[in-house]
């Protein structure tokens, strides 16, 4: 059910480089859980809406009021790299 | 409790009453937690990071306050927090290496709460790495262990926060509880774990895993000082759009220890192959207690229960590959050392901050949302959580309250379960239907069996949390097992037992 190519596919969606080794695993891993996960398949679901939150929501509106908010610096403390009040990142565009 | 006990053993209520007689002051207090802290610490890695001294001058600040009539509710009380909780200037790594060194610039909600309700806080408490486990062994800065056993595990994965509590080194913790989070560790290390209805304490600063199952929650050596941390704690934020203006009620003052003739549902299902012998006689002989206590005890079924562990093994990676594509080196976190265009800076940078359990999350997640499998697994997913939810809206047309294990299993050794994902996710197959139905549980220790802790789950209607730690305190008064404390750990494999800094 779950083969190399699938795992290399999704971990390319997962923007996640992976070993050979870990493809490995996660392949027989994923395909473990996946089986497991199968049971749901044995229900009858006729009837039963999806549910995507724990409870009935409803909207949940504020006024749309100017606050304060973290400052420049505060939000750029974290960030691995940093120049003139950018984050700064590797070339997205290569270059031929 | 008895009279000669330690103040790192004693639960906050009995703190604050000895601050107002001017017995004790909260620099001492938090003195001889640091003191617990220092010998236990070795053993146990309960803890992540500690600031002794901003812990003690913020005690020093409450010591002639804490004593007042008018004092705040936790004043001077020393209390844990889990890692995945932002503090201000303080690290918050969510047990990973992708936050490795990172400082929120803001407090969680529960945060600034507790500050405003003049709580101590002590350090952060370990986890599985972004709350994801059952044992706390994912934690990337080295496993914490189970104060009974210290071959065993804590649970997982607010681990850390249930043996500070247990081991006496915070008096109260703060936990996070996905699928079971607060409410297995508890259980494991004899304390009280409460998941409050989600949506009864602002998720506004815990570091997202799942978002419509995440729910922050106390950890305690006795209800009361549940109840009294989730009165501080609970109530509508209007950071977070979930949270509820549900009424919060003073339910540490509303404990009567009186269930005559309340009506209590045992889930049928609870009880089904694989829960250990030893387990399930603690639990029968707890149901039992509650019989006698002149609570009416009848057999509930929740049909589809069996079913919530893999419903649940697609919402939470679901919503966490999601949650976690923000840790990408770019504006906190981990960045790695090599790569020369943008994509490969994501995905190494991945590769080398997440952990094998968040990446399997992930890729899972990423699967079951993904072209083609959407429907088959998403889909059908959130169907199975509707049937969930109704089971357990008809049990509580009948019942009060249910009540159940909450574990399989006592705590289990380390090392036993890490290399089968499967066998670890199997530990939470009585706490995760709660999550999916968003509604309240606690566990409440009802005894041990080979001298490992049982925890007892009562379980609550929405919002109905009140009734749900009445039974708990209910019980808890006609025992004793919430006055066990674990006798002082010792080394149980030399310098290799310790776990790593994180900030080493």
């Amino acid at each position: 059910m779950i083969d190399d190519s699938i795992v290399t596919r999704v971990a390319r969606l997962s923007r996640l480089e992976l070993s050979a080794e870990e493809i490995a695993q996660f392949r027989a891993q994923l395909g473990e859980i996946l089986a497991y996960i199968q049971t749901l398949n044995t229900l009858n679901l006729d009837g039963a809406p999806p549910a995507a939150e724990a409870r009935p929501a409803a909207d949940v509106l504020r006024d749309d009021v100017v606050r304060p908010s973290l400052d420049q610096k505060d939000a750029l403390a974290n960030a691995p790299a940093v120049e003139d009040g950018y984050f700064v990142v590797p070339p997205v565009i290569a270059e031929e | 409790m008895s009279g000669a006990a330690a103040l790192p053993d004693l639960p906050a209520w009995e703190l604050r009453r000895l601050y107002h007689r001017r017995e004790t002051s909260p620099g001492e207090v938090v003195r001889a937690v640091f003191e617990r802290i220092d010998a236990q610490e070795p053993h146990l890695h309960a803890y992540l990071f500690r600031d002794r001294e901003a812990s003690l001058a913020e005690a020093a600040r409450w010591d002639g306050a804490a004593g007042r009539d008018d004092a705040p509710p936790l004043a001077g009380i020393p209390v844990a927090v889990k890692d995945n909780i932002c503090t201000r200037g303080w690290p918050t790594t969510c047990g990973s290496r992708m936050l490795a060194g990172f400082k929120p610039p803001y407090d969680a909600t529960v945060i600034t709460r507790l500050r405003r309700a003049g709580a101590i806080i002590v350090g952060k408490a370990n986890l599985d790495e972004f709350a994801m486990g059952s044992s706390t062994e994912n934690s990337a800065f080295g496993p914490t262990r189970n104060p009974w056993d210290p071959a065993r595990v804590p649970g997982g994965t607010s681990g850390g926060p249930a043996a500070a509590v247990a081991a006496g080194e915070a008096a109260l913790a703060l936990g996070s509880d996905t699928g079971g989070s607060i409410r297995q560790p508890a259980a494991f290390c004899g304390v009280v774990g409460l998941k409050p209805t989600y949506g009864r304490v602002s998720r506004y600063g815990l570091v997202a895993f799942a978002s419509s199952l995440d729910q922050i929650g106390p950890l305690a050596r006795d209800v009361r000082d549940a109840a009294l941390l989730l009165h501080v704690i609970a109530g509508r934020d209007p950071a977070d759009s979930t949270s509820s203006d549900a009424e919060v009620v003073p339910y540490h003052d509303r404990l009567t220890g009186t269930i005559r003739g309340l009506r209590l549902g045992v889930v049928r299902e609870f009880f089904a192959e694989g829960l250990d012998r030893g387990v399930g006689a603690a639990v029968r002989t707890a149901i039992e207690t509650c019989r006698d206590l002149g609570a009416v005890c009848e057999e509930v079924s929740l049909p589809h229960a069996s079913y919530a562990l893999p419903a649940y093994y697609i919402v939470a990676p679901a919503e966490a590959s999601s949650n976690l594509a923000r840790y990408a080196g770019v504006h906190y976190g981990h960045r790695t050392a090599a790569a020369g265009d943008l994509e490969t800076l994501y995905s190494r940078t991945r590769r080398e901050g997440f952990g094998a359990e968040v990446k399997r999350r992930i890729m899972l997640g990423t699967y079951a949302l993904s072209a083609g499998y959407y429907e088959a697994f998403y889909l059908r997913a959130q169907r199975v959580r509707a049937l969930i939810r109704r089971d357990f809206e008809a049990a509580f047309a009948r019942f009060d309250a249910l009540l159940g294990p909450v574990t399989p299993t006592a705590a289990f050794r380390i090392g036993e379960k890490v290399d089968d994902p499967l066998q670890m996710y199997l530990s939470d197959v009585y706490t995760v239907p709660l999550n999916l139905a968003g509604i309240p549980g606690v566990s409440v220790p009802c005894g041990f069996t080979d001298g490992l802790p049982v925890g007892l789950q009562v379980i609550g209607r929405p919002f109905d949390e009140g009734t749900m730690l009445n039974v708990a305190y209910a019980f808890e008064q006609a025992t004793p097992f919430h006055t066990m404390r674990p006798p002082p750990a010792h080394p149980a494999g030399g310098a290799a037992a310790r776990g790593r800094s994180p900030r080493s």
